[in-house]
């Protein structure tokens, strides 16, 4: 009698909106709690192209908070370096995978400014986001510039899907150490950004672009250095503002 | 309700203990002589994809004794009512409920676990020992035998992941939940005394490597052998 199609149907019924509202529900509650996790993930990872992750693994939550609040400022620029003023656009919120799918010109481009000891008026180092492809997803990133706009001073990657052990490896702290003093232009001035090459254990200590690859994750290297290549070219426009300011200024 | 479907069904007696010898074989057997990952050789995708260290196993073993353990109740209480045609996808939607409520509970409030185990989390939908114990016990069986039904076989999937973890992070990383045991062993010896790291524990093959030598020693120990 528990067979007939009827049954099947109702049950079939019933148990979806139970299980339905009982999901919706959940997702609803645990909402809050969700974005405070996401935003303070950001906030790490933006702060680790500055500082090491050691110190930010020793840090609470509540004290990642307070040292970003004190440290870190932000502003939104257009591809031109125009700083976008329009309300309700703050550098936190600007969502990078979001805009990635619009054409380059239309995108927001959050910068990120580190002051040393709270002090507001000396940026210490610029902090640009990252995101590209890798080999299986979305890989992501921060690359911070030293005041020379120039030097890198740290970078953070990420990745969705990589594969451990392989190009998952983008994550270690050793691997991004590589790109500590890279250049990311050359003597005449042109924009070349930092390649990590194929292979893995040469000395790329003397050249200034180039850093060490990882060895069976050349695809995802390939996308590291294409989302660096094309994330630095978007900010160009402000780089080339910050550098011709400060050339003024140190006249 | 079809009779084939279930393994074994039992008369229990009104005065049966909570932890009487009976319910306690349900939780002891998966443990050895019934373990659902190398006797049964079930769940064996997850074993290899999680367990490269011991932290995101951890948390991938706490989440599959949460996901096994509740749908066993929860199919238990509706085994009388399911109707028979349509059981498994009534398994699934129950199954599928509690790991996203699993993930939903992780991406609030263990952000990084949440990150880490990513995809594996959502997987645990897939594997076999949840769908397994759900249609040979709980569809049979009253919910309290088959929570511990669930507690057993989740014990059992726990301790060989934790076992295969433990393995691969300590040559695979040099460490054991995140501890770099080797940079101590080397502090105390001297820098001469270099322990590397061995990539091959880091990838799947290593996974396979310590399953199979683990059901080895299992066997060996047991005489269980595959008719």
């Amino acid at each position: 009698m528990q067979q007939s199609n009827t049954y099947v149907i109702v049950f079939s019924a019933v148990l979806t909106v139970i299980l339905g509202f009982l999901l919706s529900g959940s997702a609803q509650f645990l909402a809050p709690w969700q974005q405070e996790a996401i935003a303070l993930d950001k906030k790490k990872q933006i702060l680790g192209a500055v500082i090491s992750g050691e110190e930010i693994e020793a840090m609470t939550p509540e004290q990642v908070n307070e040292f970003y609040n004190n440290n870190i400022s932000s502003t939104v620029v257009d591809i031109k370096g125009q700083e976008v003023t329009a309300e309700g656009v703050t550098a936190e919120k600007v969502e990078i995978a979001k805009f990635y799918k619009k054409p380059a010109e239309e995108r927001q481009y959050p910068v990120f400014m580190y002051h040393e000891l709270g002090d507001r008026s000396k940026v210490k180092s610029y902090i640009f986001p990252l995101y590209g492809a890798g080999l299986w997803d979305a890989i992501w990133g921060y690359v911070a510039l030293d005041t020379d706009m120039n030097t890198i001073g740290g970078i953070t990657l990420a990745h969705a899907a990589e594969t451990p052990g392989l190009g998952a490896r983008i994550t270690e702290p050793g691997v991004q150490a590589r790109y500590v003093g890279k250049k990311i232009f050359d003597e005449n001035g042109e924009l070349v950004a930092v390649e990590m090459k194929k292979g893995e254990g040469k000395d790329y200590s003397s050249n200034p672009h180039e850093v060490d690859g990882l060895s069976g994750a050349t695809i995802t290297a390939v996308g590291v250095n294409n989302m660096l290549s094309s994330y630095l070219s978007y900010y160009s426009a402000y780089i080339e503002a910050k550098n011709s300011a400060q050339a003024v200024a140190g006249l | 309700m079809s009779a084939e479907t279930i393994e074994k069904v039992i008369d229990v007696k009104p005065a049966e203990g909570l932890i009487s010898k009976r319910r306690r074989k349900l939780v002891t057997d998966p443990l050895i002589d019934e373990n659902p990952i190398t006797i049964q050789v079930l769940g064996i995708c997850s074993a290899l994809a999680v367990t490269t260290q011991m932290k995101p196993t951890l948390v991938m073993s706490i989440s599959v004794i949460f996901v096994i353990v509740l749908s066993n109740v929860v199919i238990s209480l509706m085994r009388n009512t399911i109707p028979s045609r349509v059981r498994i996808i009534v398994q699934l939607a129950v199954v599928a409920t509690l790991v996203t409520l699993v993930s939903e509970l992780l991406k609030a409030f263990s952000y990084d676990m949440y990150k880490e185990l990513s995809v594996f989390i959502g997987l645990i939908i897939t594997n076999c020992i949840v769908m397994g114990r759900l249609e040979a016990f709980a569809m049979g069986n009253k919910p309290y035998d088959s929570m511990l039904d669930g507690l057993g076989s989740a014990l059992g999937y726990s301790w060989i992941i934790l076992t295969v973890a433990f393995f691969r992070e300590l040559f695979g990383s040099g460490a054991v939940f995140g501890i770099p045991v080797y940079s101590y062993v080397s502090g105390i010896f001297g820098d001469d005394f270099k322990l590397a790291n061995n990539g091959l524990m880091v990838t799947p093959v290593g996974a396979f490597i310590i399953l199979g030598l683990i059901v080895w020693v299992q066997r060996s120990k047991t005489g269980y052998v595959e008719h």
